[in-house]
């Protein structure tokens, strides 16, 4: 277990020590999205009964931001790692995949929520924010910044430029999370949009996640729960095999 | 006595490019071991299979008898590799670095050998310094004392003096001849070749792939064909008739006299003396290293691909 924490210790490190850019700014600009959401639609309509917008959104942008945050974490010390070449002292030492695994995902987890975490006590010096099913909100966050962990993980692994883990980021990991349902609930949208968001699984990571805050969702958490533990199960499959086989690590 | 490594029938390629054919080698414990070639032999590959940056398409290692696929753990716990690349992670100082792999290896508590290490390479002055801030040479001897924080019996290093200065080259010999008697393997691959000659027990040479010599080093030198001689510029530049029998060529001004051993060096001088020719030049030749890796390199004849 020694090498396991310490790869951790040494992922944590990684991003604390630059900590102004991996945790403080994205931070600011997640409550820079809520600034302008809350001047621009403070007249919007409740989305749920007695939830006003703004409050409805503080949910959304938390999970953004730790969605982001968590996805970055494992995909650049990867490829950082995988272009610098400072990954052979990770691959020379008697380190199991299993274990890399676990610590690459376990501080991606961390920086997501510390992110999260950071975002959600600032809002909540100004607003009234309930959290009525913490249990719920804490689980769906961990999931939901495991599996943009592991996608970080598999991204970082296959990409071997930077400009490949930027169209990665781009054209999957964006559309996915800025069409979840992070600023509307899915009832607002024409039925085959409805349809199509059923069929993204960080739609049930946020729904989930925000049935933790207001006791009531687009759909039942225990059907996003399930789908979101087998969505974490079957890419950490992959990525387990990936570091197993030494695809685009050891050639 | 179990071999320290040892390669049975690798072959490994990259698309249609053979890197490695049919390789077989076997490294005992506690020799000083030479791997040399000239550039795209397929040294760095072979080194990578052993260490298990690479994966060999058919054949075996073992490292301590430990399979390199199989028993990775333990094969790579004994196991100590000097990358050839000045490679680094910016994010920490040498401690944290020599600290954190020592934790990769399962060893918690590892101050007292890390700072020995530090130490030995003369890094006392940089040990809270950032990766960033050392210059190449203090970035190749962290990358020794990264190979050796877990103190494994068996060390490889790929090219270590490559682009590195007089004195530092000297320090790190000193450092790894000393590992070498405290019982360490050494493998090492070098394109300075009296470096070889002088510390390595044995050679293995490769090209295109496969290992065209393997023997100790004084047997290689031994075998060459081209004995000892002697090359002399001489005024006038006519050789007496007692000397010409032992002339194999003469260009440039310069003479060369195929000797049997040194004592026929005096019959050369007095012959010269007493038909009063002056002597302007003289050198002695004898085969090194360098001539053998020279005349194997030529004569072993690309194959077919």
């Amino acid at each position: 277990m020694t090498g396991f924490f310490t790869l951790l210790y040494k992922e944590l490190l990684r991003f604390w020590k630059v900590g102004f850019q991996t945790i403080l700014a994205p931070m600011v600009s997640t409550l820079l999205y809520l600034l302008i959401f809350l001047h621009v639609l403070e007249a919007h309509v409740e989305v749920y009964p007695g939830v006003a917008y703004t409050i409805f959104l503080i949910p959304g942008l938390v999970m953004m931001a730790v969605i982001q945050n968590a996805f970055a974490n494992a995909s650049s010390s990867m490829i950082q790692s995988k272009i610098s070449g400072n990954i052979v002292f990770i691959l020379l030492s008697p380190l199991s995949y299993r274990a890399i695994f676990f610590a690459y995902i376990l501080a991606s987890i961390v920086r997501g929520l510390l992110v999260g975490l950071g975002v959600y006590l600032v809002t909540l010096v100004f607003f009234d924010i309930p959290l009525k099913l913490p249990f719920w909100a804490l689980l769906f966050v961990i999931l939901g910044s495991a599996i943009l962990g592991v996608l970080g993980l598999i991204a970082g692994i296959w990409a071997d430029k930077f400009d490949q883990l930027a169209a990665f980021q781009n054209f999957i990991i964006m559309p996915l999370s800025f069409l979840s349902g992070v600023f509307y609930t899915i009832h607002s949208l024409p039925i085959a949009w409805q349809y199509l968001s059923h069929l993204n699984p960080f739609f049930y990571m946020i729904d989930g996640f925000r049935y933790g805050f207001f006791g009531v969702s687009d759909i039942s958490p225990y059907i996003s729960l399930l789908i979101v533990a087998i969505c974490l199960l079957a890419i950490s499959l992959l990525a387990i095999r990936m570091l197993k086989t030494g695809y685009k690590l050891r050639y | 006595m179990l071999p320290a490594i040892e390669v049975k029938q690798v072959c490994k390629h990259f698309g249609n490019l053979r890197a490695l054919t049919d390789i077989d080698l076997e490294i005992h414990a506690g020799e000083f071991f030479a791997l040399l070639g000239p550039n795209g032999a397929g040294k760095t590959t072979l080194i990578s299979i052993i260490a298990g940056l690479s994966l060999a398409n058919s054949g075996s290692v073992q490292v301590m008898g430990h399979d390199v696929r199989t028993q990775y753990q333990q094969a790579r716990r004994n196991l100590g590799v000097v990358p050839q690349e000045l490679v680094f992670d910016p994010f920490f100082t040498v401690r944290e670095v020599l600290l954190i792999q020592s934790g990769y290896y399962g060893i918690k508590e590892n101050t007292q050998w890390v700072d020995e290490i530090i130490e030995r390479l003369d890094l006392s002055d940089k040990a809270n310094a950032n990766m960033r801030a050392l210059s190449g040479g203090m970035k190749r001897r962290v990358l020794v004392a990264q190979a050796l924080v877990h103190r494994p019996p068996v060390i490889i290093l790929d090219e270590p003096t490559a682009g590195v200065d007089v004195e530092l080259r000297q320090t790190l010999w000193d450092f790894i001849k000393q590992l070498n008697q405290d019982g360490h393997t050494i493998v090492l691959t070098t394109h300075y070749l009296e470096e070889a000659e002088m510390l390595c027990h044995r050679v293995a040479m490769l090209k295109e792939g496969k290992i065209v010599a393997l023997d100790s080093t004084q047997n290689l030198i031994g075998k060459m064909i081209t004995g000892k001689s002697v090359r002399l510029r001489l005024v006038p530049d006519t050789l007496p008739p007692a000397l010409q029998p032992l002339q194999i060529s003469h260009h440039d001004g310069i003479a060369e006299l195929k000797i049997e051993n040194y004592a026929q060096v005096e019959f050369i001088l007095s012959s010269l003396r007493s038909a009063d020719i002056q002597i302007l030049e003289m050198h002695l030749q004898q085969p090194d290293l360098e001539d053998v890796f020279v005349s194997i390199m030529r004569n072993s004849g690309s194959q077919p691909k």
